[in-house]
């Protein structure tokens, strides 16, 4: 490995991952100003703007630099130019402006795609066709008295109607907009959700919470049944870290804050969470609370319920949190775990105390090659056992494999492809793996570069075990790169009738290799039974390692040319995939949560009396069902 | 559909007749190249029996019975190793080959064809690479799984692994061959040995998971003497079905086969184990001799491929695979009520496909005909009745080889059975015995009663056709039945004989629905205003239908009598035996008793084993071996029932 040598090669690459997190929002570098100080909510006192706000990578206005019927930023989106290479567009990935030539043969030959069929979307939002708000007047008039900003403005109601699932996207391009809250509001602090909230009770309002709206389980949706006024409660702009206590290493952050402002803001001080879904760029700390998310580094740092320490909501039935910020205690069932998960069913997390880590000396990517995929697993298995996973260890099927490929950016000289080439070459013909079974694991190292090196090389040494072959740090960089595109590529897609979605399970160690085969394979005979014409894109990876588990998630699309309803039948199709996972022993959920999308399956998940239980507390906490979402219950 | 003035039952192919042109040798040397399951590797007998050994599965089950016996591990271990050798099948290429080339000169005396349906035949190539295939052919011959093997080696399919019956090992030289062909040996009565059945499931398990080959196995579990569809043995059904519901494989394919013979190799034999009487001796050395078999005429066979089952789909909305998901797969467990529900059903629904795909031999008909006239029959009284029955057949949906002009096809069927039948001066009678005359009038009894099970066992072979018209008939006929209880009735009769016919369970509802709409459609009954009536023309269907159950209810009647008046004691199924069969002797000489079927152990035990599900009898578990005790109320009560149902006449 090249690095290893090379001292400065050593610095830009430990430098080039948190680049990746937090660089796309240097351009705000001249205005930027640490946010970090201890902090009272001055709100109260009737300003709506606090001039000591940190500048946030998503404004309060969604619109101005966001998509409204696809994910992320507005400027940056996958294309095919005229030549018919794929091309990806702004300057915010490192993909940004690169020539893609490889993605058109894989596109059209994995879906039977076709560049010349074009489903294009309904070039711009009519909000002539989006119902007007039905507000309550009462509601409206005291909110106003506390200074709180809010809107009904159309465009702010429809970009918090929705999450990412297939069917709110297709709807959104197709131009149809469904029940939207009828107003948002943008609290600035704790208080201002506590005025809020006494407010929605009183007067008889359904409040629905909005942090990053990543939802991909129809969360966000608002229940078409509910009657009342709803009111979206934006947390966006409760986004300061308000203290850092070195000496414990944790930091009390308001939850609105989203995932790259958190990591940006803490690296300032040296420091990171680590927490670091693949949604990041969007997601909000009170989400990621509110859903039980799961980072990809949580080897090392943990899943959110093991960074928190403290947490404070705000309920219809008053202020929850506990009295003290001990590690460990053992006071009756944990109260933090009937908030983690809630999906904002119960109140509104406002502010969290978390864990924080000094930010590591030294990164270093990688990737192991195996034969195929149940080698792979099984190595995995092994790291697991031995408990020696690195900081992040994914191993994609054979199909991601061969997508990872179509993704690689043109080369530059003839020199890399040369050696790409040879790499090919060697491990083909010289190793004999089959290229249509042989399937790839990545790898992220991080802390002390003398540590880092010795747990590569140990878990080298086990991948070897099972015919794994070093592949490189390249291939382990763009693996990890893959998921923050990955949501663009949809949108892509859908340009050229493919229409796709991933979800995700959590299995014992012995059922993976089964759930994966039995998954993948009832979504390729479901299509086909469904009427789909051309074999869908069905593959899975295994993205985290438990010792007793690991969390799988699969990519599932297809080309749905000749199909009247095609979300409709994508819908059986993922039901259908749910109900392998659930009859294979897989979980209903790892880090996606239920919403309204599982909510079907919650009773026999947690049998009926589990659900009794979560129902009694929604009861004391919320009997008016203010927080009336419906996800979950 | 039955091909009048063709020759052969639609889609049906002759295998043999090329082997009749081309040379036998390069038969057996051709290049085999089947395409396995999903490509699944070749998997040597050493492979298999080490994964087997070494599965968790096995390591736990080796470790509680050490714990339960006080046997060290490795002893135990041992055990399981040698058991597995006893078990275990080494297919090899080489003996396919071997065997492939004499099986062809073999077949080409015995058999004048040999046809399979050639539809069959594809679907279950398409299904091999797709899923884990199961064979489940029924059981009416030794010679029926040479046959299949045979069939997938012509076809260049996989060499099935074939689960067979440990008498079969134990013929020296014969035990090794099919060894080497994918046979594998399973002991009889295997009962509680935890350490047997805990290598035998995980042997099939394995095999199933890897796919290398199809697992090929009798679900009837044992060679049909009567040549009736035998009640589906669970446990090796449940064995093959487990990796399926365990998530282990995505989907198994059971693919029921239906062979069907003109005439049984075995024939002679049938009779004599059903009565119990030892074998005249020169028979059974005689059998023995190829050279007097190969000889005879057998006639035709037909091998009918159904179309391979899906697992998922049966299991589709009954069973919830969620039950495996909180215990470790990899450990014993017992299956819940819901799994042997199903299991059941897959079984006994496996089974009735199997009968209906079988092709009906002309004798079976014929067979049936002479059963009721007991005296002998004019041949042309005897065609005519057999031309009549095959319309009715017909029309209940059963496929019948029929070739050529009635009485040719009648004469030549008569005379490939003439060890059955005789037909002298225009006239048919049965054979007996050829020897010295009868000693003792019990002998004389015993001769005649041999020829008749010979001849029901061919009737047999037709039976699953009418059994539920027949119910059905016997319903509507009875002297006590109102409009409302026809259905009432036909489940109690169904009940009853439900150890004797193939139901699936659950069904009734379906069955007494198919019965009906066959007695409409051959115009027997009229329906009308939700009444069934016997039309005028129907009388003589619905007494030929009738008169086909009557030796069953027969016996069972003779049987709950003697039960009834027994002395109340328990007793084993030897001595039950023995009491029914001297008393069922009795009773014929006497008069009393008009039906020499009564004499058949195989429908004797049936009638006990109904009994114990009914509650007519208990089991009590004493040692190794059972015994029963009789409830002479409730047995009383059915006998009731079931006499004013149906009056003997």
């Amino acid at each position: 490995m090249a690095s290893i040598g090379d001292g400065s090669e050593r610095q830009r690459i430990a430098q080039q991952r948190l680049r990746v997190l937090a660089g796309h929002l240097r351009r705000l570098g001249a205005e930027e100003r640490p946010g970090v100080a201890a902090q009272e909510c001055r709100a109260g006192a009737g300003t709506t703007e606090p001039d000591d706000k940190p500048p946030c990578s998503v404004p309060k206005r969604r619109q101005d630099i966001m998509k409204w019927n696809g994910w992320g930023y507005a400027d940056s989106k996958f294309f095919f130019n005229k030549k018919g290479q794929g091309e990806f567009t702004g300057k915010r990935y490192r993909l940004s402006g690169l020539i893609l030539p490889s993605l058109k043969d894989w596109f059209e030959g994995t879906f039977g795609a076709n560049l010349q069929h074009k489903s294009p979307a309904v070039p711009s939002l009519n909000t002539s066709a989006v119902a007007p708000p039905s507000l309550n007047e009462a509601f409206v008039e005291e909110l106003k008295s506390t200074g709180i900003p809010f809107s009904h403005d159309t465009e702010d109601r429809v970009f918090r109607a929705h999450g990412h699932c297939l069917h709110e996207i297709f709807s959104l391009r197709d131009g149809r907009v469904g029940r939207c809250p009828d107003m948002v509001v943008w609290p600035n602090c704790h208080n201002d959700v506590v005025k809020i909230v006494e407010l929605a009770c009183k007067h008889s309002v359904c409040l629905i919470p909005y942090g990053g709206g990543t939802s991909v389980s129809s969360a966000l949706e608002c229940p078409p049944e509910e009657t009342r006024s709803i009111v979206s409660l934006d947390t966006s702009q409760m986004n300061r870290i308000l203290w850092i206590d070195e000496k414990n290493l944790t930091a009390h952050v308001e939850a609105g804050i989203i995932g790259q402002d958190l990591e940006r803001l803490l690296n300032e001080s040296g420091y990171c969470t680590g927490h670091e879904p693949d949604s990041m760029e969007f997601s909000s700390l009170g989400g990621w609370v509110a859903t039980r998310a799961s980072g990809m580094k949580k080897n090392i740092y943990g899943n959110i319920e093991d960074l928190v320490v403290h947490i404070k909501m705000v309920t219809p039935r008053g202020v929850i949190e506990k009295s003290c910020q001990g590690p460990r205690m053992s006071t009756g069932p944990d109260i933090h775990h009937f908030i983690l998960g809630s999906e904002g069913t119960l109140g509104v997390v406002t502010e969290v105390t978390l864990k924080i880590r000094p930010i590591p000396e030294y990164q270093k990517y990688g990737s192991v090659v195996f034969p195929n995929f149940q080698q792979g697993v099984a190595c995995l298995r092994e790291v697991a056992k031995q408990r020696c996973a690195p900081a992040s260890i994914r191993l994609m099927d054979n199909e991601q494999f061969q997508f990872g490929h179509a993704l690689k950016p043109q080369v530059s000289s003839i020199f890399t492809s040369f050696l790409d080439g040879l790499k090919k070459f060697y491990i083909t013909k010289f190793k004999g793996f089959d290229p249509h079974h042989l399937c790839v694991a990545t790898l992220l190292f991080e802390g002390d570069r003398e540590k880092v090196l010795q747990h590569e090389k140990l878990v080298y040494d086990i991948a070897a075990k099972f015919g794994g072959l070093a592949a490189g740090e390249d291939n382990g960089q763009r693996g990890y790169m893959l998921t923050f595109v990955i949501a663009y590529l949809r949108d892509l897609g859908m340009e050229y009738y493919v229409i796709g979605e991933s979800f995700e399970t959590s299995v014992p160690w012995d059922r993976v290799l089964d759930l994966c085969r039995n998954v993948k394979e009832r979504i390729v005979r479901e299509c086909k039974e469904k009427g789909v014409q051309f074999p869908p894109l069905s593959t899975c990876r295994v993205t985290q390692t438990y010792d007793a588990g690991a969390c799988v998630y699969f990519y599932f699309a297809f080309n749905y040319r000749g199909l009247s309803d095609p979300v409709h039948v994508y819908e059986q199709v993922e039901h259908a995939a749910r109900e392998e996972i659930l009859a294979n022993g897989g979980s209903l959920s790892h880090h996606h949560g239920v919403g309204k999308l599982r909510k079907e399956w919650m009773q026999e998940t947690i049998s009926s009396v589990g659900l009794g239980m979560l129902k009694s507390v929604k009861d004391y906490l919320d009997p008016n069902n203010i927080f009336g979402n419906r996800n979950l219950l | 559909a039955s091909g009048r003035g063709s020759t052969e039952v639609d889609g049906f192919w002759d295998i043999l007749e090329e082997r009749r042109r081309t040379s036998d040798l390069s038969h057996a040397l051709r290049t085999f190249n089947p395409q396995p399951y999903k490509g699944a590797p070749p998997c040597s007998s050493s492979e298999l029996n080490r994964a087997v050994l070494e599965s968790q599965f096995l390591r736990h089950v080796v470790k509680e019975v050490s714990a339960e016996s006080g046997e060290p591990v490795e002893v135990v271990r041992d055990e399981a190793s040698g058991l597995l050798e006893e078990m275990s099948q080494n297919l090899q290429l080489t003996f396919i080959r071997l065997l492939g080339f004499s099986l062809s000169k073999v077949f080409k005396r015995l058999f004048q064809k040999i046809l399979i349906n050639e539809e069959g035949l594809n679907r279950l190539q398409q299904a091999i690479p797709e899923h884990p295939v199961i064979l489940m052919p029924n059981h009416r011959s030794y010679i029926d799984f040479l046959v299949l093997s045979y069939i997938m080696f012509t076809y260049d399919l996989p060499i099935p692994v074939i689960a067979a019956g440990i008498p079969l090992m134990s013929m020296k030289l014969i035990g090794e061959i099919f060894r080497r062909s994918g046979a594998f040996f399973i002991r009889r009565a295997i009962g509680d040995d935890k350490l047997y059945w805990a290598l035998l499931s995980e042997y099939v398990r394995t095999i199933v998971r890897i796919g290398f080959a199809p697992v090929e196995f009798f679900v009837e579990g044992l060679r049909s003497r009567t040549l009736k569809s035998l009640p589906p043995k669970l446990g090796m059904m449940h064995m093959v079905l487990e990796p399926f519901l365990k998530g282990e494989v995505y989907d198994i394919s059971l693919v029921p086969i239906s062979i069907s013979y003109d005439r049984v190799l075995e024939e002679s034999l049938l009779a004599h184990e059903l009565l119990g009487v030892p074998k005249p001796k020169e028979t059974t050395r005689g059998l023995l001799k190829a050279r007097k078999i190969l000889e005879d005429d057998y006639g035709s066979m037909h091998v009918c491929f159904g179309e391979p089952l899906s697992v998922r789909g049966l299991a589709k909305g009954t069973v919830n695979r969620w039950q495996y998901n909180l215990v470790p797969r990899d450990l014993p467990a017992k299956p819940s009520e819901e799994t042997l529900g199903f299991v059941s059903g897959v079984a006994h629904l496996v089974v009735r496909l199997q009968e209906k795909g079988m092709v009906l031999s002309p004798w079976s008909l014929i067979a049936t005909v002479l059963l009721q006239n007991p005296l002998g029959m004019d041949l042309d009284a005897l065609i005519q009745r057999t031309c009549w029955l095959r319309e009715l057949v017909e029309g209940f949906g059963a496929v019948l080889h029929w070739t050529g002009r009635s009485c040719e096809v009648v004469l030549s069927s008569l005379s490939r059975h003439h060890s059955v039948v005789r037909c002298e001066k225009g006239r048919v009678t049965l054979v007996e015995e050829a020897g010295a005359s009868p000693a003792t009038p019990e002998e004389g009894v015993f001769r005649r009663a041999a020829a008749v099970l010979m001849c029901a066992s061919y009737r047999n072979q037709a039976l699953h056709v009418f059994v539920r018209p027949a119910l059905v008939a016997t319903a509507i006929t009875s002297p006590t039945v109102t409009d409302e209880d026809i259905f009432a009735h036909f489940q109690f009769l169904q009940d009853v004989f439900s150890n004797e016919f193939i139901f699936i369970p659950g069904t009734s509802h379906q069955d007494f629905e198919e019965g009906c709409s066959s007695l409409r459609k051959c115009g027997a009954v009229q329906v009308c205003d939700q009444q069934i009536r016997v039309t005028e023309e129907g009388k003589d269907t619905i007494f030929f239908l009738t008169a086909v159950l009557e030796p069953f209810i027969q016996t069972y009647q003779m049987v709950f009598r003697h039960l009834t008046n027994e002395p109340d004691q328990p007793f084993t199924e030897r001595q039950y035996i023995t009491g029914v069969r001297s008393s069922t002797l009795k009773r014929i000489l006497s008069g009393d008793v008009q039906s020499f079927e009564a004499l058949s152990s195989d429908v004797q035990k049936n009638v006990l084993s109904g009994l114990v599900r009914m509650g007519g009898v208990t089991k009590l578990k004493k040692g190794v071996r059972s015994e029963f005790r009789v409830d002479k109320t409730t047995i009383g009560r059915i006998a009731d029932k079931l006499g004013k149902i149906y009056i003997l006449c």
